[in-house]
């Protein structure tokens, strides 16, 4: 093996392994590898992986509108699509110049966000968007259906989901849960159909206007409560603020009072 | 180093006679988590498959120069790394599969399988015998878990691969479904009724007991 002595790698491979040297080099080259090989995957598969997340969100979307009644049929007529439009939530109409297809850039932007104080972040959200997309569904001129995103914090961590109101932006036609991490069997059973199902017609807001939808503990006494789910109170409440937020002043409120007054 | 390897026994040894699953009692945690339906339980068994195999062969590769201080980091980063790649791959191709998995995947890094072909056979052998040894494993491993996973969906619901097999009760047929089937335990017992079948049929696999009982004493007068 004489006259490979001045190749390094040779010369490396040739050390004892327990050496000091040939430990940290080994360490770093298969680090370097594993490193490469996991970014490398990371990088070549994240649009797929996007593209199945939108689409999944899609057909929740779709799943929610259809098994509303009446309202597939609606959708047929409107072509089978809704109208997706950008909010500006602090001043309750159509954001001028932030677009669907903008709207990720918009709110990568932290000036298009707004602090929340302790004492109004009912959700557990710490700060807030200023814009966000909601899907409309109308009927000739009037709105029939609103599908409202909300997020909030749960047990486990953040609750997505999408809720249906009707054109009277106060009962509620159903629910969609887009993603969460309860815990499964508990309150990851927010995301089953059959809980689901007691959210339509439900009522947000009493007759003096006030945001009175809950999540019961056990099951709903009033037109304005859905059922709880035994062992999972927390995920619950969670529910209950997210809901109360996001229908309240800083949420969708803003939108709400503009589509009553017939503006949208 | 002219030994000469059977090929074939060391493929098909684990199927059956030296199965992880069974004889072993390795990876169970998983074999029992994933196996409510026969989809889930065939992904994860190729899932396992494929990394066992990738691992056991880069792990061989370089096996004369794994420092013995850090080997056991060096072979976990290996199959850690492994893991995220194909659970990546399944989130872009198979992502309802991958939803059903959640975190089974990524606990494939744990598995004690793995781990334990990469230390106690690639780390020792040619690249070609530890591949072909790693995959035998990988199959014998599948193999349990398909069994499993096709018994519990069968029973469960009537159905394989999502197939109405059994009709119904409730659909006017008159298969009513064992529900039990579908909980956590149904694939302890299935695990265990499993184990206890081969070794009736293979006594030599039974494992002699750790502790004899004393010979009950006679009743006082």
């Amino acid at each position: 093996m004489a006259g490979s002595d001045w190749n390094p790698w040779r010369r490396f491979l040739a050390l004892p392994n327990d050496s000091r040297t040939k430990t940290v080099i080994m360490a770093f080259l298969v680090s370097a590898f594993c490193a490469v090989l996991v970014s490398g995957a990371t990088v070549v598969l994240r649009p797929i992986q996007k593209a199945n997340r939108a689409a999944e969100e899609q057909a929740r979307i779709e799943a929610l509108v259809r098994g509303i009644p009446g309202m597939a049929t609606l959708l047929e007529q409107s072509g089978g699509t809704l109208s997706t439009v950008v909010i500006d939530l602090d001043r309750g109409r159509a954001a001028k110049d932030v677009t669907s297809d903008t709207l990720a850039a918009a709110l990568a932007d932290q000036g298009n966000w707004t602090p929340l104080a302790a004492e109004t972040d009912l959700a557990g959200l710490g700060h807030r968007p200023n814009f966000a997309q909601v899907f409309l569904l109308r009927n000739g001129e009037e709105i029939s259906l609103a599908l409202l995103p909300l997020t909030g914090s749960g047990y486990g961590g953040r609750i997505d989901a999408i809720l249906a109101l009707g054109g009277d932006m106060n009962t509620v036609h159903g629910v969609a849960v887009t993603g969460h991490s309860e815990t499964p069997g508990l309150g990851g059973r927010i995301d089953e159909a059959s809980w689901q199902a007691g959210f339509s017609g439900t009522e947000i807001r009493d007759a003096s206007g006030e945001v009175r939808f809950a999540v019961a503990r056990g099951r709903s006494t009033s037109v304005h409560e859905v059922d709880g789910i035994t062992g999972a109170t927390r995920t619950g409440n969670g529910f209950t603020r997210m809901v109360r937020f996001w229908l309240g002043p800083l949420g969708y409120g803003p939108l709400i009072d503009a589509i009553g007054r017939g503006e949208f | 180093m002219a030994e000469r390897i059977d090929f074939w026994s060391t493929l098909t040894a684990p199927l059956i006679r030296q199965n992880p699953v069974t004889l072993q009692i390795l990876g169970i945690c998983s074999a029992l988590a994933v196996t409510t339906s026969l989809a889930t339980a065939l992904t994860m068994s190729v899932s396992l498959t494929v990394v066992l195999t990738l691992s056991a062969g880069i792990i061989s590769v370089i096996r004369r120069h794994i420092p013995d201080t850090i080997r056991l980091i060096v072979q976990i980063v290996i199959v850690a790394s492994l893991v995220i790649v194909i659970s990546e791959v399944l989130k872009a191709y198979f992502a309802e599969i991958s939803r059903a998995l959640s975190v089974y995947v990524g606990l494939i890094t744990t598995n004690c399988l793995v781990l334990g072909r990469t230390e106690a056979y690639a780390r020792h052998h040619a690249p070609l015998p530890a591949i072909v040894d790693a995959f035998g494993n990988g199959l014998g491993y599948s193999l349990v878990l398909i069994v499993i996973g096709a018994c519990r969906e069968l029973f469960g619901k009537g159905e394989l691969f999502g197939l109405q097999v059994l009709p119904l009760a409730e659909a006017g047929g008159w298969f009513t479904p064992l529900s039990l089937m579908l909980l956590a335990p149904s694939a302890f017992f299935l695990l265990g009724g499993l184990v206890w079948a081969i070794r009736s049929v293979r006594p030599e696999q039974a494992e002699a007991p750790e502790h004899i009982p004393p010979a009950r004493a006679e009743p006082a007068e």
